[in-house]
């Protein structure tokens, strides 16, 4: 048993840092230096910039125009680039419609859509909620039903899909509709490919709790998909979703983003004042909170990184996916609101102008940086952590199944 | 970097295990408890002869020349087991100041007796009054001529009614808490002057209040330098606590283990107790708590042997410091799982409980470490 990092991942780890600290542009880095928001250009851009080094995705094989990278190498990579604070890369494009369309897709598919993911030239979203089914998404409602006309084979789709999360920005959306009714729900679901340009497709934003629009509801409308755009066979779609699950371990528990996180909250409890005017991080009631979350962190990036070693040893993935979700969202929740009580009564001024790439204000008080001034919705938004991509009780539900047998 | 155990650990692991589980069972340890020792000498003896004694001490001295990861296999099996014996005390705290500061003669003797099973040492160090401070040291040491006259008192000190070695800090120079001035002394229980009111911890293992007046000891009975024994000290600790923290994760898988054992075959309502959905997530919750204690115990393994203090005493107490939480969560929920037979002496959940919480309670509790940790913040 050792927690070393090889001569060759330190190297690796360098040659990242390097690549990083040379590629992100300077007004991105500048952006992210002084708080202010990314915007959804800049997520294009960075993939672009990846993909010109043949670094655009971490997680594919080489065969796809992937990395080849073992699942230690991803995890250096994601804690370099949280380090260096680039833009995230989309997973809806890489790390899920991708993987469903290299397994289950035709040539043909593989081909038009995957070489334009890893390009940054397609932006996908994910349809997989309804209205009435959240953590019950087998009860999924969509309608696909085949016909033919004098354009050939295709489904008519009818309904809601919603969170689709970035979806105003998106060109391609996967979605699980409704084909069949027969047998168990899971049994009536086909996987499709859906231009967000056809006929009949309408987005309407979804407010936030911090007044970012990040998630819309979508609706279809008699709206036409060729047939050749289903992935795999009909009514199979439960099977391809669910290979989603747990086929990415590292990245999920988001150890990276977290330390880097965590970086932060020191710095701000250092610059912030305590009750006497001393720094914040002087005050044992406060410093102890951000103790105990930092021990938290050293157990998951430990845990996370035996779960990653088990993905490049071929192991299954089983609950512990589920393990690494609940945990890291918990410790991404809990960054935030200390990030928030850092700042005392100035987690009280809602001023989003701050945040963007142009605000030229005037400072409302020395302790309330532009930067800070997302620390309050943050901790709002990221409540979301432990609902999304199946809430905490639905996680617990897998590993009471899987692992425990109950 | 690699998280699995070598052929030999995995080796250790499972000849122990199965000798544990045959000569080992509750009832045997139930009996091994009200004896007169409190721990089996023929468990010893069998430790002693799968060289388990031997395994952390240097090869130049006899030893196997292992390391903390080594023990904290050890001390994880033997927690599944609830062994009584004290190897903690001996073999891990005893023997890493020994090997941290034993010359001579002195070193060879009990080394060797550590390493053979004839030898129990342990390390009376910690004072009333000071809970779990470390360096604050009330014991003197006069010096009289070539004698050093030893006088005062050492709280809880573990394994101290079957000791034949006490390894005693006394104060040769310096006011109560300085870092330096403290210097460690080998004294024979028997001496006169040692009297050591000797109890049954709540876990069943055995602990004494030793106190000292004007023990005479000679300068071979020294064990390292004069008025500088505290970062061995320190380190013996940590390496206790690191062992504490296997043992503790032992413990607490064991008990998951019986506590989802007893889920599926309870049944209440027509149903086992395991279909209910709030019993099932708070069964996740200790599995997860244990997962994470798991990854800290390691961490607090592999730096326990570290030369560089602060990265060691800070791995081991931000161990300490989750695991003295997680202990309590996994032993509370358990005890309760298990409803009215949870708060009885009959099961192993009961006794699982009460070690863990007395692992809490030893080399600092989970708000001591937490400081200790916290502290570092400050600094860096």
């Amino acid at each position: 048993m050792n927690f070393e990092y090889t001569p060759e991942q330190q190297a690796f780890r360098t040659e990242v840092r390097q690549f990083l600290a040379e590629s992100l542009p300077v007004d991105m880095r500048e952006r992210q230096a002084s708080g202010k928001r990314l915007v959804a250009a800049d997520i294009t851009r960075w993939q672009k910039i990846l993909h010109g080094k043949g670094w655009g995705s971490g997680s594919w094989p080489v065969a796809y125009g992937g990395t080849g990278w073992n699942a230690v190498e991803r995890h250096i990579f994601d804690e370099e680039c949280a380090d260096a604070g680039t833009p995230l890369q989309l997973p809806f494009g890489l790390k899920m419609v991708a993987p469903v369309i290299m397994k289950f897709g035709n040539e043909a598919q593989k081909a038009r859509f995957l070489p334009r993911i890893l390009a940054g030239e397609d932006w996908w979203c994910q349809g997989y909620s309804e209205p009435g089914a959240g953590s019950d998404l087998a009860s999924l409602k969509t309608r696909a039903v085949q016909g033919t006309d004098a354009e050939g084979e295709h489904y008519i789709v009818n309904g809601q899909k919603t969170w689709t999360t970035l979806g105003q920005h998106a060109n391609w959306i996967f979605c699980l509709v409704r084909t069949g009714t027969e047998g168990r729900p899971q049994e009536g679901i086909t996987f499709l490919l859906i231009d967000m340009k056809t006929p009949g497709i309408t987005v309407r934003p979804i407010i936030m709790l911090d007044g970012e629009h990040e998630v819309n509801d979508v609706w279809f409308d008699n709206v036409r998909v060729p047939v050749d755009n289903r992935v795999g066979d009909e009514n199979k779609g439960w099977t391809y979703a669910k290979f989603l699950l747990g086929h990415e371990r590292s990245g999920i528990s988001g150890v990276g983003r977290s330390k880097a996180g965590l970086k932060q909250l020191k710095s701000l409890a250092c610059r912030q004042p305590g009750d006497n005017g001393r720094p914040l991080i002087e005050d044992a009631r406060f410093r102890d909170r951000i103790a105990r979350l930092e021990i938290e962190l050293m157990a998951l990036e430990i845990t996370n990184l035996k779960v990653i070693l088990n993905e490049d040893r071929h192991l299954p993935a089983g609950p512990e996916v589920s393990m690494l979700k609940i945990l890291g969202s918990e410790v991404q929740q809990l960054l935030a609101e200390l990030m928030m009580q850092a700042l005392g009564p100035y987690a009280l001024p809602s001023v989003p102008d701050m945040l963007m790439p142009d605000w030229q204000g005037e400072r409302l008080s020395v302790n309330f940086e532009p930067r800070d001034a997302g620390h309050a919705g943050a901790y709002f938004n990221l409540r979301k952590t432990t609902i999304y991509g199946g809430s905490s009780e639905v996680q617990k539900n897998i590993i009471a199944q899987m692992i425990l047998g109950l | 970097m690699d998280f699995n155990l070598s052929e030999e650990q995995v080796a250790i692991q499972d000849t122990l295990r199965r000798w544990l589980a045959k000569e080992y069972g509750f009832e045997q340890r139930r009996a091994i408890a009200k004896s007169a020792d409190g721990f089996s000498r023929d468990a010893w003896a069998r430790y002693a002869g799968l060289g388990l004694l031997m395994l952390p001490l240097p090869e130049a001295d006899g030893g196997l020349g292992g390391n903390a990861v080594d023990t904290m296999v050890v001390l994880e099996t033997l927690g599944a087991s609830l062994a009584l014996e004290p190897y903690l005390s001996t073999v891990v705290v005893a023997g890493s100041l020994v090997t941290d500061l034993g010359v001579g003669a002195l070193r060879n003797e009990l080394l060797g007796g550590i390493a053979s099973g004839a030898l129990l040492a342990t390390l009376a160090h910690l004072e009333p009054g000071v809970r779990y401070n470390r360096q604050c040291v009330a014991t003197t040491a006069r010096r009289e001529g070539d004698v050093h006259l030893l006088s005062g008192h050492k709280a809880v000190v573990l394994g101290a009614p079957s000791a034949n070695q006490l390894i005693v800090s006394a104060r040769t120079s310096g006011v109560a808490n300085d870092a330096a001035g403290i210097t460690l002394f080998v004294v024979d229980p028997c001496a006169e002057g040692v009297t050591i009111a000797g109890y049954a911890n709540q876990d069943a293992q055995r602990a004494g209040e030793v106190k000292l007046s004007n023990v005479k000891v000679g300068a071979e009975a020294m064990l390292g330098p004069m008025d500088g024994a505290l970062p061995a000290i320190e380190r013996a600790i940590d390496r206790g606590i690191a062992g504490l923290c296997a043992e503790a994760v032992g413990i607490m898988a064991a008990l998951n283990a019986a506590t989802l054992e007893y889920l599926r075959q309870r049944k209440q309502f027509g149903v086992h107790i395991g279909s209910f959905q709030a019993l099932q997530h708070r069964m996740v919750d200790m599995v997860l708590a244990t997962e994470q204690s798991r990854s800290l115990a390691m961490l607090a393994a592999i730096k326990a042997d570290s030369e560089d203090p602060a990265e060691r005493s800070r791995a081991v107490s931000a161990a300490k410091a989750y695991i003295g939480q997680a202990l309590r969560q996994v032993g509370q929920e358990a005890v309760q799982m298990h409803g009215g037979m949870g708060v009885t002496d009959e099961l192993m959940a009961a006794h699982c409980f009460k070690r863990l919480t007395m692992i809490d309670a030893t080399f600092g509790n989970a708000d001591h470490h937490l400081a200790r940790f916290s502290d570092t913040l400050l600094v860096s």
